[in-house]
């Protein structure tokens, strides 16, 4: 059975698909953890979600809306740059009105109620080549991003002040950060779900930092907690018929969970 | 001043104001080769707000600067800046040598990679505080003096021609303390960099400072410690008298309006 799987054309394009979406969410979850921005991510997940859910009601490609979704509230939230409790209560509100405003289209949308669920908990099976494709250039563009600014970014991230001394344009890099998120957020959504894009983007950052300062090696060993989570994931769930979403996130924990006590017997 | 060399920071006719609120009006002073001038002054007075100035972060609202001959904007890339002990996340993946090559090309585009020029100059400038040890530790895990040497570092790797210190001093212990003015010191000394340094407690660097900028809400004053720090000129200053007390070798200033018994209690946030 699962030998048979593994022939299949949609499980190699399901494990490509995960490969992608695990290396932009591992690369950017660095950036992200840094920035104290984890909250952030959820917010824009679920508006990535109204988007999604409004298309449906417009009838157009859901991932168009989830795109735009996650990116408008990428880019206000960027802009605002806002820190500490403030950004706190701020996203929170806007998350709230956001799941709000999606709950009304998921209710005005007619159609099968299985593409709402696959918005939440995510569909990695079904992705198809031309969705692939897609997926593989948005990848590119955020990898590109991230090179090209990986300096300022680093800088603005983990030591704003000093950053601003020297020249850094601390609002475009918050600004360049939240939208490398939403296209990161709008990838990891078709492989986990909008409830579960902080499992490929915040845990394995997270924990990659606990085993390293070196902060290359903290983003390649994120890309990799992520890549083995997404990729163990899929095979598991081709073995056993239980959501994928769940063994990756699993894989995820367990390597977080790994990563702080190696670090608390040290 | 007759100085004829050319002053680093040259300030004139500075005016700050935030709405109805007027920080300062006509504040100018230069500051030359060697020199060492304490900024202090009570919470809201415009310290930090002068030093974002200094940067070309803030527009005065009347006035011109320059530093190092040019517009404050310009001139960031010869300004070394030191702020306070902010407390790194203990996770932050950033070691002592990451933190310092920050300081020499952070704001630059594009990936870091290693090259001989840069790592002899980061070793080089972690050498010059005693914080060779650092390289490799995650800053987060450092103490609040520790990280302080690394920001030292951080400031000097790009051999600056004016240092900026913003409360570089806050929540550090005594001998921490004793460590970073020591090192700005040395600085100044030996490759003559001026220091502006913000502090709201005069009393770590009173044999250093060779002039003193006192701020006070709508009001400013500047010359040597014995000049400024007077019952006389602070009363003046605050509108409200004031006694300036010698106890012990130390200055304690009582009665300003946010006056708390000894004059280093606050925590200076103004921005």
């Amino acid at each position: 059975m699962f030998t048979e799987l593994l022939g299949q054309h949609f499980v190699h394009t399901a494990l490509m698909a995960g490969a992608v979406v695990a290396v932009v969410s591992g690369a950017i979850g660095t950036f992200v953890v840094t920035r104290g921005a984890s909250f952030a991510v959820h917010a824009v997940s679920e508006l990535g979600f109204t988007g999604a859910a409004g298309a449906l009601v417009l009838g157009i490609d859901p991932v168009a809306g989830m795109l735009a979704g996650s990116l408008l509230v990428g880019g206000v939230l960027g802009l605002l740059s806002l820190r500490g409790r403030e950004r706190d209560s701020a996203i929170g509100a806007v998350l709230a009105f956001g799941l709000g405003v999606g709950v009304l289209f998921l209710n005005l949308y007619q159609g099968y109620a299985t593409e709402a669920t696959n918005l939440l908990f995510g569909s990695i099976v079904g992705v198809s080549d031309r969705q692939l494709a897609v997926l593989a250039v948005v990848a590119a563009i955020v990898l590109a991003g991230i090179a090209a600014a990986y300096r300022p970014l680093l800088f603005s991230s983990i030591d704003p002040e000093v950053a601003e001394a020297r020249g850094v344009p601390l609002r475009a890099l918050s600004v360049l950060t939240f939208l490398l998120l939403a296209l990161t957020t709008a990838e990891a959504i078709q492989v986990v779900g909008v409830l579960l894009v902080l499992t490929l983007v915040i845990t394995p950052a997270a924990a990659a930092q606990r085993l390293t300062a070196n902060p290359a090696t903290a983003i390649l060993l994120s890309i990799v907690i992520a890549l083995v989570a997404t990729e163990g994931g899929i095979l598991l769930s081709l073995q056993q018929p239980w959501p994928t979403s769940f063994f990756i996130s699993t894989i995820s924990f367990a390597a977080y969970l790994g990563a702080r006590m190696r670090t608390w017997s040290s | 001043m007759t100085d004829e060399r050319q002053a680093v920071v040259d300030a004139q006719g500075l005016r700050l104001q935030f709405g109805e609120r007027l920080l300062w009006d006509g504040l100018g002073f230069a500051l030359h080769e060697g020199e060492f001038l304490a900024v202090l002054g009570p919470n809201g007075s415009g310290k930090t707000s002068l030093v974002r100035i200094l940067l070309g972060l803030l527009a005065p609202t009347a006035g011109s600067v320059r530093v190092a001959g040019q517009a404050p904007g310009l001139a960031r890339a010869k300004v070394g800046y030191v702020p306070q002990q902010s407390g790194f996340d203990p996770d932050a993946p950033l070691r002592g040598c990451d933190l310092v090559r920050l300081g020499l090309d952070g704001h630059r585009w594009g990936l870091a990679f290693s090259s001989r020029d840069a790592d002899e100059r980061v070793r080089g400038a972690l050498a010059d505080v005693g914080a060779t040890g650092y390289c490799d530790a995650p800053v987060g895990r450092l103490s609040g003096g520790e990280q302080q040497r690394l920001r030292i570092a951080q400031a000097l790797v790009s051999d600056p021609a004016l240092l900026l210190a913003d409360e570089p001093l806050l929540s550090l212990d005594l001998a921490s303390q004793r460590i970073v003015i020591d090192l700005l010191d040395r600085r100044r000394r030996h490759a003559g960099t001026p220091v502006v340094f913000v502090t709201h407690d005069v009393n770590p660097i009173l044999g250093l400072a060779d002039r003193v900028l006192y701020l006070a809400p709508g009001r400013w004053a500047i010359g040597t410690p014995a000049e400024v720090l007077t019952t006389e000129t602070l009363s003046r200053l605050y509108d409200t008298p004031v006694d300036v007390l010698h106890v012990r070798g130390r200055i304690v200033v009582v009665g300003t309006p946010d006056d708390e018994g000894v004059h280093h209690h606050e925590h200076a946030q103004a921005r």
